[in-house]
C-alpha cells in the first residue's frame, strides 16, 4: 500500500490529461526544415564542429540514404516525412555562467516537471544535465563529479574537450551503420549527455539527464554515451517529457554504453513522452537504439525502463555481453492507453564464457493501444555456460485493447542454458472483488494491482523515480477501468 | 508416358511453370470447374511470389533455396514401380489393424480403383476421383481452408497437384480402425512430388489418422503436401505424423484444420529422419469450446534441418489449446521452432498454452525458437514457455553413481525428455511402436529402412534398454 504515495493519487488519476503539456515560449535557432547534406553542414557549423565529426555525419546520412525504414515492427503509423521536419532547434543563448542567467521561462519547465535546478542540487545530490530541444542547458555539480575525476558534460562540449574520447568510443557500440534510425541519428543529432567514469571510481550522485521536446515540428536527435571504465561504477537516469502537441514528433535517439573489466553501468529510463490524445491524435514516435556493450570480464549493464508515453515506441535496450562472466538486465514496465503502440523490448547477445542475463517484462495495455514485447536472445558458439531467464507478462485491461509477445531464442552452444516463460491475463475478478469489499473503488484498486504487478521492476529503480514512475502508471491508465 | 523434361538445367518454379502452361489439360483432367479456377488463381499468385526464401521473415532460418535450386523431375502421369508394390506396402503394425491408404511417389496405388466405401459409410479414396464424385463436399471445403496465398508451396501444390487423400466421415460415425497414409518415395533421380489431402468430418464423427513420409531410396526428393482437414461439430480427429525420409530429401508438409464448435483435435507430429523438414500447422478455432492439441517430438542429427511453425488462431469463445514441441538435437542438425498463437477481439475465455523445450547434444546444433502470442481478447489465459539446455547433470549424477554406463544414462535421460509427447499418443500398439522407433533412433539405429517406416522386417518384440532398472 504504502507504494501508491498517499491519497492524492485519486485526484491525478481522475485530472486525467497530459500532465506535462506546456510550452515553453523561448527564441529558438531552428534549422531550415528538411534534410540535405546541407542541413548536416549547417548542424555542425552552429555547433563549430571539428572536421572529422562532420565527416561522420555525412558518412551516416550517405549511409541513411541507401536504407529503407524498417517495417518488421508491430505498429503502424502514417508515413513520416523526413523533409518536414527541423532537424536542429537549440535555446538561443548558449553561455550561462550561473542558474541566473537561465531563461526564467526554462527555469520554470524544469520547476513544473518538479526537477527544479537549484532545489535538487541541495536536496536529492542529482547531478541533472537537462536537455532542452537537443542543447545540454545547465549541467550541475561539475565540481563535485570533477574532483573525483567523472566527467559529465554535453556531447558538443565532449567533443571539443574530449575528443580523443568520443573519437574512440562514438560509434562503436551502435555503429552509424546499424539501422536506419541509429543513421538518422549519427547524421543529424544535435546534442546529448556525454559521461565518463575513470577506473576504479564509484560515481558519488545519481546522474540524471532530462530530454525535453519543445519547439513544433522538431526531431529530436540526442545522443548519450556512457564509458565506465575498470572497476568503476555509475548510475544514470534519463526522464522525459514532452509538451502537448498534434504534429507527430519524431524522437530518434542512441545510447550507448561502454563497460570494462568489473565495471557496472545501471541506466534507468521513466519516458514520458506525450502519447496523443483520446483519440489517438498526436503523439511523440519514439525510435530509439540504446546498446550497451559489456566489453571487459564480469562486467554489468542493467537497463530500466518505465515507458508510458509516446503514441508509438520502438525501443530495444540491448546488451552485448562480450566479456566473460559479464551479465546484462533488463527491467522494463511498458504501459500503453488510447491508441498507443509500443514495440519493445530487449537483446541479449551472449559471447564471453560464464555469461548472464536476466529480463522481465511486464506489458500493460488499455483502451485501444497495442503493447508488443519483442526480445531476441542470443547464444554464440563460444558463450559456453552461459544462462538466459526470460518472464514476459503481458495484463490486459479491456477488450479493445491487445498484448501481443515475440521472443526469438537463437541458441549456438550446448552449454548453455536458455528459459523463457510468459503470461498474458487480465486482472483477476477476484482481486477486484477483495479491494472493493475493502472499501477501495475500482479505480484505486486496479493502480493498486497494477503497481503489484509491476513491483518487480519499480523496486529496480532509482529512489526519486520510483515515486514518479508509480505516479505515472497511475496517471496513464486513468480511464482505463471500464 | 513418361513426360519428363528434356531440359534438366532450368529451375524448379520455372520448370513447373512451363508444365502448367503446356500441359493445362492434363493437369486439370479430372477437374471441376470450382477446382480448375483455383488452380488459375493460385498460379497466378505463384507468379507473382515464387518459392519462399530465407530473406522472408517466415522462412529466415531456413535454406529453403538449397531445395528449391535444385533441378528435379515432375511427373504429370504415374508411372510403373521398379519393385513389387504388394511387397512394398505389407507390413504393419503388431496389434494395430488399420485401413491402409498407399501413395507411391505422389500418386495413390490403384489397386482399389478410386473409392473405398466402408459399411458405416466412410469413404476414403483418391482426390483425383473425388473432385468429381464429390461436388458439393469439395466446392464447401476444397480451398477454403488452406489459404493458396500462405506461401508459395501451397500455391504451386493448389495450382497444380494432380491426387491425394480424400476422406469423408459422415456426421455420427466413428471409424473402428485408424486409416493410415503410406507415403513412399521410390525412384532412381531426384523428384518433385505434389499431394494434397481433403478430409472431411461430420457432426459427432471420429476419426484417427496416421501419415507416413517414407522414402525407400538415397535419392533426392522434394515433397510438398498440403493437408485440408474440416472438422465438424462435435467430431474428434487425430493425426499422426511419421516423418522418415532420407538426408537428402526435403519435405514441406502444410497441414490446415478448421474446427467447429465442440470438436476437438490431436495432432503429433514425430520426425526422425530427413534432410530438410518444413511443417507449418495452421489451426483455425472458429467454433466455440472447440480444443485443440498440437503436439510434435523431433529427434535430428547430422546436417538436418526441422523447421515447425504453428499457427493456432482462436476465433471464437471458449476454446482452449495446447500446443507443446519437444526435440534433441545433434551433430550439425538445427530446429526452428515458431509458435504463433493469434487470440481474435471475440475469442474471450480462451486458454491457450504452447511450449517448446530443446536439448542441445553437441557445440554444433543449433536451435532458433520464437514462441508468440498475439492477443487482442482481454478475458484469457494465455501462456507460453521455451527452454534450451542439456541432459540434467543432477540426474546423470545419479545415474552413474547406480553403475550406469554415461552412454546408457545419456540414452535414459533423453529418452524420459522425449517420453513426455510419445505418452500422448491414444492409440496404444502405435504408442508401444512408436516407443520402440524413438528408443532406436536415440542409439542411432533407426536409419531408412528398406522396407517400410515401421520395421516389420525386425521381430516383433519390445525394445529395452541394457540397464538394470533394479538399481535405481
Amino acid at each position: 500500500m504504502e507504494n501508491i504515495s498517499g491519497t492524492n493519487i485519486l485526484d491525478e488519476v481522475t485530472q486525467g490529461d497530459y500532465k506535462f503539456g506546456f510550452y515553453t515560449d523561448i527564441e529558438n535557432d531552428t534549422a531550415p526544415r528538411g534534410l540535405t547534406e546541407d542541413t548536416i553542414r549547417f548542424i555542425s557549423a552552429k555547433k563549430e564542429e571539428p572536421e572529422w565529426m562532420l565527416a561522420f555525419r555525412l558518412k551516416a546520412f550517405r549511409h541513411w540514404l541507401a536504407l529503407k525504414e524498417p517495417e518488421w515492427a508491430h505498429i503502424h503509423y502514417p508515413a513520416i516525412n523526413y523533409q518536414n521536419i527541423i532537424y536542429y532547434a537549440a535555446p538561443k543563448r548558449k553561455e550561462f555562467a550561473s542558474l541566473d542567467e537561465i531563461d526564467p521561462e526554462l527555469l520554470e519547465t524544469f520547476n513544473k516537471l518538479g526537477i527544479s535546478l537549484d532545489e535538487q542540487k541541495k536536496l536529492t545530490g542529482v547531478a541533472v544535465d537537462a536537455v532542452i530541444d537537443s542543447v545540454s542547458v545547465k549541467t550541475t555539480f561539475q565540481d563535485t563529479l570533477g574532483k573525483h575525476g567523472v566527467i559529465f558534460c554535453s556531447f558538443s562540449e565532449a567533443v571539443h574537450n574530449h575528443p580523443e574520447l568520443i573519437k574512440k568510443y562514438m560509434g562503436s557500440v551502435v555503429p552509424y551503420t546499424d539501422n536506419y534510425f541509429a543513421a538518422l541519428n549519427s547524421a543529424v543529432f544535435s546534442d546529448g549527455s556525454f559521461c565518463f567514469i575513470p577506473k576504479g571510481v564509484r560515481c558519488p550522485l545519481e546522474l540524471s539527464t532530462y530530454f525535453r521536446i519543445n519547439a513544433a515540428n522538431t526531431g529530436q536527435f540526442e545522443r548519450t554515451l556512457i564509458v565506465a571504465e575498470d572497476s568503476s561504477y555509475v548510475s544514470y537516469m534519463e526522464g522525459c517529457t514532452a509538451p502537448m502537441r498534434d504534429e507527430n514528433q519524431l524522437h530518434a535517439a542512441i545510447v550507448e554504453i561502454v563497460a570494462m573489466d568489473n565495471a557496472e553501468v545501471k541506466y534507468s529510463t521513466v519516458q514520458n513522452w506525450y502519447p496523443g490524445d483520446k483519440n489517438g491524435i498526436g503523439g511523440v514516435y519514439n525510435f530509439v537504439t540504446k546498446r550497451g556493450l559489456c566489453k571487459g570480464n564480469s562486467s554489468k549493464i542493467s537497463w530500466t525502463q518505465v515507458e508510458t508515453g509516446s503514441a508509438i515506441t520502438w525501443k530495444y535496450p540491448s546488451c552485448v555481453l562480450m566479456g566473460d562472466n559479464s551479465i546484462g538486465e533488463f527491467y522494463s514496465v511498458a504501459v500503453t492507453n488510447h491508441y498507443q503502440q509500443a514495440d519493445t523490448g530487449t537483446k541479449m547477445i551472449h559471447i564471453g564464457k560464464n555469461t548472464r542475463s536476466t529480463i522481465i517484462s511486464k506489458g500493460i495495455s488499455a483502451g485501444k493501444s497495442n503493447n508488443s514485447y519483442r526480445g531476441l536472445v542470443k547464444i554464440l558458439p563460444a558463450a559456453s555456460n552461459s544462462r538466459n531467464f526470460s518472464q514476459c507478462d503481458s495484463l490486459l485491461l479491456g477488450d479493445k485493447c491487445g498484448a501481443h509477445t515475440f521472443p526469438y531464442i537463437q541458441a549456438r552452444n550446448e552449454t548453455s542454458i536458455v528459459e523463457h516463460e510468459a503470461t498474458t491475463s487480465k486482472i483477476s475478478e477476484d482481486q477486484l472483488f477483495y479491494c472493493k469489499q475493502r472499501g477501495i473503488d475500482t479505480e484505486k484498486a486496479i493502480g493498486l494491482i497494477v503497481n503489484g504487478y509491476a513491483k518487480e521492476v519499480l523496486n529496480k529503480l532509482p529512489m526519486e523515480f520510483a515515486v514518479e514512475a508509480q505516479k505515472l502508471l497511475a496517471i496513464t491508465l486513468e480511464g482505463s477501468v471500464g | 508416358m513418361n513426360n519428363s523434361p528434356s531440359v534438366q538445367e532450368i529451375s524448379l518454379d520455372e520448370m513447373l511453370v512451363n508444365q502448367f502452361d503446356a500441359h493445362f489439360e492434363l493437369v486439370s483432367a479430372n477437374d471441376i470447374p470450382s477446382v480448375t479456377a483455383l488452380r488459375k488463381l493460385a498460379m497466378q499468385q505463384f507468379l507473382l511470389t515464387g518459392f519462399p526464401t530465407s530473406s522472408d521473415e517466415k522462412w529466415r532460418h531456413t535454406e529453403i533455396e538449397a531445395l528449391t535450386d535444385e533441378s528435379f523431375n515432375y511427373f504429370l502421369e504415374p508411372y510403373k514401380s521398379e519393385r513389387d508394390i504388394e511387397d512394398m506396402f505389407r507390413c504393419e503394425v503388431h496389434n494395430f489393424d488399420t485401413e491402409i491408404i498407399s501413395m507411391l511417389n505422389g500418386w495413390l496405388l490403384d489397386k482399389k480403383s478410386g473409392f473405398t466405401t466402408l459399411p458405416n459409410g466412410i469413404v476414403y479414396g483418391s482426390l483425383r476421383y473425388a473432385w468429381k464424385h464429390f461436388p458439393e463436399i469439395i466446392n464447401q471445403h476444397y480451398g477454403k481452408i488452406a489459404d493458396y496465398q500462405t506461401n508459395g508451396f501451397v500455391s504451386i501444390n493448389t495450382a497444380m497437384v494432380q491426387d491425394g487423400v480424400f476422406i469423408y466421415v459422415p456426421d455420427g460415425v466413428e471409424a473402428e480402425k485408424t486409416i493410415q497414409i503410406i507415403k513412399m518415395i521410390d525412384r532412381r533421380e531426384s523428384l518433385f512430388v505434389q499431394s494434397r489431402n481433403l478430409i472431411v468430418l461430420g457432426k459427432n464423427s471420429k476419426l484417427s489418422l496416421m501419415h507416413c513420409d517414407d522414402s525407400i531410396n538415397h535419392f533426392m526428393s522434394l515433397i510438398n503436401t498440403v493437408t485440408e482437414v474440416y472438422v465438424g461439430e462435435n467430431a474428434h480427429f487425430e493425426l499422426y505424423k511419421l516423418q522418415n525420409l532420407n538426408d537428402k530429401s526435403g519435405l514441406i508438409n502444410s497441414t490446415f484444420i478448421r474446427q467447429e464448435a465442440n470438436s476437438t483435435i490431436k495432432t503429433n507430429t514425430l520426425t526422425f529422419n530427413c534432410g530438410m523438414i518444413r511443417n507449418n500447422i495452421s489451426v483455425d478455432l472458429r467454433g466455440e469450446n472447440a480444443h485443440a492439441d498440437v503436439l510434435g517430438l523431433y529427434l535430428m542429427d547430422k546436417k538436418q534441418h526441422i523447421d515447425n511453425q504453428v499457427y493456432i488462431s482462436h476465433n471464437a469463445p471458449h476454446c482452449t489449446s495446447n500446443e507443446k514441441f519437444k526435440g534433441i538435437l545433434d551433430d550439425e542438425a538445427s530446429a526452428v521452432f515458431n509458435g504463433y498463437i493469434h487470440v481474435a477481439r471475440n475469442a474471450q475465455k480462451t486458454n491457450a498454452y504452447q511450449n517448446n523445450n530443446n536439448i542441445l547434444l553437441k557445440p554444433t546444433a543449433t536451435i532458433n525458437t520464437m514462441p508468440f502470442l498475439e492477443i487482442y481478447a482481454d478475458d484469457v489465459k494465455c501462456s507460453h514457455g521455451a527452454t534450451i539446455g542439456q541432459l540434467d547433470q543432477e540426474a546423470m549424477f545419479y545415474l552413474r553413481s547406480r553403475g550406469i554406463s554415461s552412454s546408457n544414462a545419456r540414452l535414459l535421460l533423453m529418452y524420459a525428455f522425449a517420453a513426455d509427447i510419445i505418452n500422448q499418443i491414444s492409440i496404444e500398439p502405435l504408442r508401444k511402436r512408436i516407443d520402440d522407433m524413438v528408443k532406436k533412433r536415440l542409439r542411432g539405429e533407426l536409419s531408412v529402412c528398406e522396407k517400410c517406416v515401421l520395421h516389420c522386417g525386425m521381430p516383433e518384440k519390445e525394445y529395452h534398454f541394457d540397464i538394470d532398472l533394479s538399481k535405481l
